[in-house]
């Protein structure tokens, strides 16, 4: 076995300081290694979102990069999404709109629309929510509610 | 507020019940119809719920398959000393290293692990338990096996003939299935008609990709009980299935689901994966995990079923049809799951979702060394709607009737009883047919998109209908077609309700509490619905057939009903009112006439618990539908109701490249009543972004035996920027049945969409496609084929 490399990341906010092997990826380390399992495994090969994180605002497939290369970085998962106010907005609205069915997008999805009101703001309009969704896939909602749910969490109350 | 104190029997007057603020009153509330948020809904979107992939019990080893490497062929050795050498490893099994098992499967003609031979390329021959996934995926690399090959037959119709080679001893002509039906006098039809049709419809693989991958925990207690994690759709028939194929006491075998990453109907037989992960972790003494990656999932799950579809009809001048006759052929695979007796689902679209007076009916199934099928939702509905409605759209044509107008003469309505058997109750067919029309527009559009073929442009849109019937109120196709309930009411008045029914994201657990709230007026978060353990939750056929709110909503509110009656009377008691005057409404007992809260629920179950009577409130009940198990013709009322759904749906063909976009969807469903509207449209969408994919995108390929494209990237589903614009309405026919009225609602969305598309790309083009998907090579070449481009680009310039 190859020997393990030590790496030192921002995790949702919090120092990590983790030993793993260079072929990890960063969704197995978040799994298996640290323990947070809402970063889903759907595909492993960059085809359908379930293991979107965000990594120094750009959001990417985790199954696609090495756990090594978080090094330095910071790494927010859809558990630390939800801890932020846009994130609180966006699981409300996931609810509220019916969004979620078996629920295994859901995490992915959550993710990637953190990632799209943080870039676009208030200019995100169903169309560009649909194009910023096109690579995470969904089963069950054929999307429209998704859509819904991101619509109204892009729009600050009051 | 105390517990203990309020022990004794309260018996006071009615005035110095009322709760201290005075006369509160509470107005009737019903959730029925309302937009309930799903009740998992908050830990799936935060990432807390825990699928089968997240749980890891301690001591866990994990397990991988080794699968054959032919697709035909005779297994000469298997040595597996290497893999058992690897450091890591704990067991290596071959069928030679189990000490029991029985063939499995719906057609139970196939070993968890074969022995000798091997007749497709997902066919398990050995199987390792590690300490991690690496490590027993290197194990496999280590086992050798001889093969001596045997013909492989990759084409049913090859596969049927006189000397082909046999799969299965014993199965002559490679038959695995046969369905015969017959109503009527066929050649009485014939006579009769004044237009006689014929062709023959080809239907492809797809499968189901539910982005959770299959997975299996399996683990023994010291006492030899067996504790299943499983996703299965159906744990009360798989207990016994198991037990059957590992030769052990059902009543040690307990299955507990965890929340299930989709279903479709790809958990609804038993796989090899299953029993094997159990041999593994009985050779081990640990918990074992299995779970598959995208690519198994995709190369070795079941498939919906590839059917060639002949059919012939007829109709009289007047726009009556005559009569129907089918022939089909199913690539039954290697085994036979349940893909394989799709063609009774197949037989009622067949028979019954038209008005025919005679019709005829041959399929079968043959085996080939290609994947077996499974079940997927609409389980064979889609392939029939598929033939018939394009047949319809045709007849209308050569008769020269609106297609709109030929439809309604045939339809059914309610009262009737086809010549299957079927008695349409509720049925509101007609109104679906009319309401998708007008909010599409659908007549007029279709006259002027006809009108212009032959004309200039690239771009050319059409307009297409089709509609469906599906069981909408279960199917007795087992002894009983049932579900049953336990529930229980604390001294806090939280409900908890122990259904049979699985939630597989479908949302039924939801709709069970709303039904419950509404017959014991408490309020959503007062209920809690556990559904996922067979040593706690009463039997239950499974999730399937569409029928999980009407089976298990009527067994909930049987339950609830006992429940509420107890509590009346236990009302009346302690209130000093006659039960028929009291409500419960909001965790109140209150009076019925105005709403006036007397006191709340909670405290009369206090009550009735510390009283001399020391009682609970706790009931059970079973429902058992009034359906018939058919005959051996296959006739008999086989569902206590029947939904109805028709869609129109819009699309632009690209006629340069093939490329057919769906525009719009306008979808009507008899869903007998609404219960939950955001779980319905849920549903409906979903259902119809899967027709989608079926009907535009998605193919599974299958050469030689192989799976060519077992991955997303080569295998396309839906993404969101292609979904068309849905406009969705309910009929509701209110079922004398259906709990609250609804009939069940579950595959309806998906079926029609293939037949509605390959009517609209007619109405824009001019040609009529047999064959899915559409994708733009396929259309392209039709389009070509007959000439159509010409056609429909003449002097287009572009
Ligand atoms: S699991 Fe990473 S994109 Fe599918
Ligand atoms: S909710 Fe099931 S995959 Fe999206």
């Amino acid at each position: 076995m190859s020997p393990k490399v030590e790496i030192s990341f921002t995790l949702n906010g919090t120092e990590r300081t983790v030993a793993v092997a260079p072929d990890m990826s960063t969704l197995a380390m978040l799994r298996e290694v640290i323990g947070l399992t809402g970063t889903k495994y759907a595909c492993g090969e960059g085809e359908c979102g379930a293991c979107t994180v965000i990594v120094d605002g750009l959001s990417l497939n985790s199954c696609l990069m090495f756990a090594a290369d978080c090094d330095g970085r910071s790494v927010t998962t859809v558990e630390g999404v939800v801890d932020t106010p846009v994130g609180e907005r966006l699981r409300d609205a996931f609810v509220q709109a019916g969004a979620v069915q078996c629920g295994f997008c859901t995490p992915g999805m959550m993710v990637q629309a953190k990632h799209l009101i943080d870039s676009l703001g208030a200019s995100l309009d169903r169309e560009a929510i649909k194009r910023g969704i096109e690579g995470n896939l969904c089963r069950c909602t054929g999307y429209v509610k998704i859509v819904d749910a991101i619509a109204a969490a892009a729009q600050p109350k009051e | 507020m105390g517990i203990a104190p309020e022990a004794q029997v309260e018996t006071v007057a009615p005035h110095e019940a009322r709760s201290p603020a005075g006369a509160k009153q509470i107005a009737k509330d019903s959730l029925i119809g309302k937009r309930i948020a799903k009740l998992d809904a908050p830990d799936k979107a935060s990432g807390k719920t825990r699928y089968i992939h997240d749980m890891n019990l301690p001591g866990q080893l994990h397990a991988k398959i080794l699968r054959s490497a032919r697709v035909h062929a005779r297994i000469k050795r298997i040595d597996v000393s290497k893999a058992r050498a690897l450091p890591g490893v704990h067991a290596v099994i071959t069928a030679a290293d189990v000490p029991y098992q029985r063939p499995l499967g719906v057609g139970k003609d196939h070993l968890p692990l074969k022995s000798d031979r091997v007749r497709s390329l997902r066919d398990e021959i050995a199987a390792v338990a590690a300490d991690s996934p690496e490590i027993a995926a290197a194990a496999l690399k280590l086992i050798e096996v001889e093969y001596e090959d045997l013909p492989p037959l990759f084409d049913a119709a090859e596969a049927a003939k006189r000397g082909a080679p046999l799969l299965h001893e014993g199965k002559e002509g490679n038959v695995a299935m046969t369905f015969d039906y017959a109503h009527g006098d066929l050649a009485q039809g014939e006579a009769e008609s004044d237009v006689v049709i014929e062709d023959t419809f080809q239907l492809h693989y797809v499968t189901h990709c539910c982005m959770g991958v299959s997975g299996v925990i399996a683990e023994f207690d010291a006492a030899g009980g067996l504790t299943l994690y499983s996703q299965t759709q159906v744990p009360f028939l798989h207990k016994r299935e198991f037990a059957d194929v590992l030769g052990i006491d059902p009543g040690r075998i307990r299955i507990i689901q965890p929340p299930i990453g989709g279903g479709f109907g790809s958990k609804l037989d038993i796989y090899p994966f299953e029993p094997i992960a159990i041999f593994l972790a009985r050779a081990t003494r640990r918990p074992v995990k299995l779970v598959f990656t995208r690519e198994e999932e995709f190369a070795v799950s079941p498939t919906r079923q590839p059917v060639v579809l002949r059919l012939r009809s007829g109709a009289k001048r007047d726009g009556t049809l005559t009569f129907r006759e089918v022939e089909t052929l199913h690539d039954n695979g290697a085994y036979t799951s349940w893909g394989a007796t799709t063609p009774f689902v197949i037989m009622q679209t067949i028979s019954s979702l038209y008005r025919v007076p005679n019709c005829k009916y041959h399929t079968s199934a043959i085996y080939t060394n290609n994947p077996y099928a499974g079940s997927f939702r609409g389980y064979g509905n889609l392939q029939g709607t598929f033939a018939v409605e394009s047949h319809m759209d045709k007849l209308a044509e050569a008769l020269g009737i609106d297609p709109l107008e030929f439809r309604l003469r045939n339809a059914q309505d309610p009262g009737e009883v086809t010549g299957q058997g079927m008695h349409f109750k509720s049925c509101g067919f007609k109104d679906c047919v009319r309401t998708v029309a007008s909010r599409s527009d659908f007549q007029r559009k279709h006259r002027e998109y006809r009108a212009q073929w032959g004309k200039p442009g690239r771009y050319k849109r059409g307009v297409g209908i089709a509609s469906m019937l599906h069981v909408g109120g279960g199917a007795k196709i087992y002894p009983s077609d049932g579900c049953g309930t336990i529930l229980k009411i604390d001294d806090f008045a939280h409900v908890t309700l122990m259904t049979g029914a699985s939630e597989i994201g479908q949302g039924s657990e939801t709709v069970l509490a709303q039904l419950v709230c509404e017959e014991l007026g408490v309020p959503l978060d007062a209920v809690t619905v556990v559904n996922n353990d067979t040593d706690i939750t009463p039997w239950d056929v499974g999730v399937h057939a569409s029928r999980t709110t009407f089976i298990a909503g009527n067994s909930a509110i049987g339950a609830a009903r006992k429940a509420r009656e107890k509590i009346m009377a236990a009302a009346a008691k302690v209130t000093g009112h006659d039960a028929a005057v009291l409500d419960l409404r909001n965790g109140m007992i209150v009076l019925a006439a105005d709403g006036e809260a007397i006191m709340p629920l909670a405290k009369l179950l206090r009550s009735l618990h510390f009283s001399d009577k020391a009682e609970l409130v706790m009931t059970t009940h079973y429902y058992e539908p009034p359906s018939q198990h058919q005959d051996k013709g296959f006739k008999g009322d086989v569902s206590a109701a029947y939904a109805w759904a028709s869609q129109v749906i819009e699309v632009e063909v690209d006629t340069e490249t093939g490329i057919v976009r769906m525009k719009h969807v306008w979808g009507a469903h008899d869903v007998g009543r609404v219960l939950n509207r955001l779980g319905i449209e849920g549903q409906i969408e979903g259902g119809v972004v899967m027709g989608q994919g079926y009907a535009l995108t998605e193919e599974l390929v299958i050469e030689n035996g192989a799976t060519r494209n077992p991955a997303f990237r080569d295998y396309k589903l839906v993404t969101a920027p292609e979904i068309p614009e849905m406009d969705i309405s309910f009929i509701e026919t209110l079922d004398g049945e259906g709990p609250r009225g609804a009939k069940g609602v579950g595959e309806a969305p998906a079926i029609c969409i293939a037949a509605a598309t390959a009517n609209a790309i007619y109405n824009a083009t001019g040609v009529r496609i047999y064959k899915l998907p559409f994708t733009p090579e396929n259309v392209y070449r039709a389009l070509h084929a007959q000439g159509a481009c010409e056609r429909s680009t003449a002097g287009s310039g572009q």
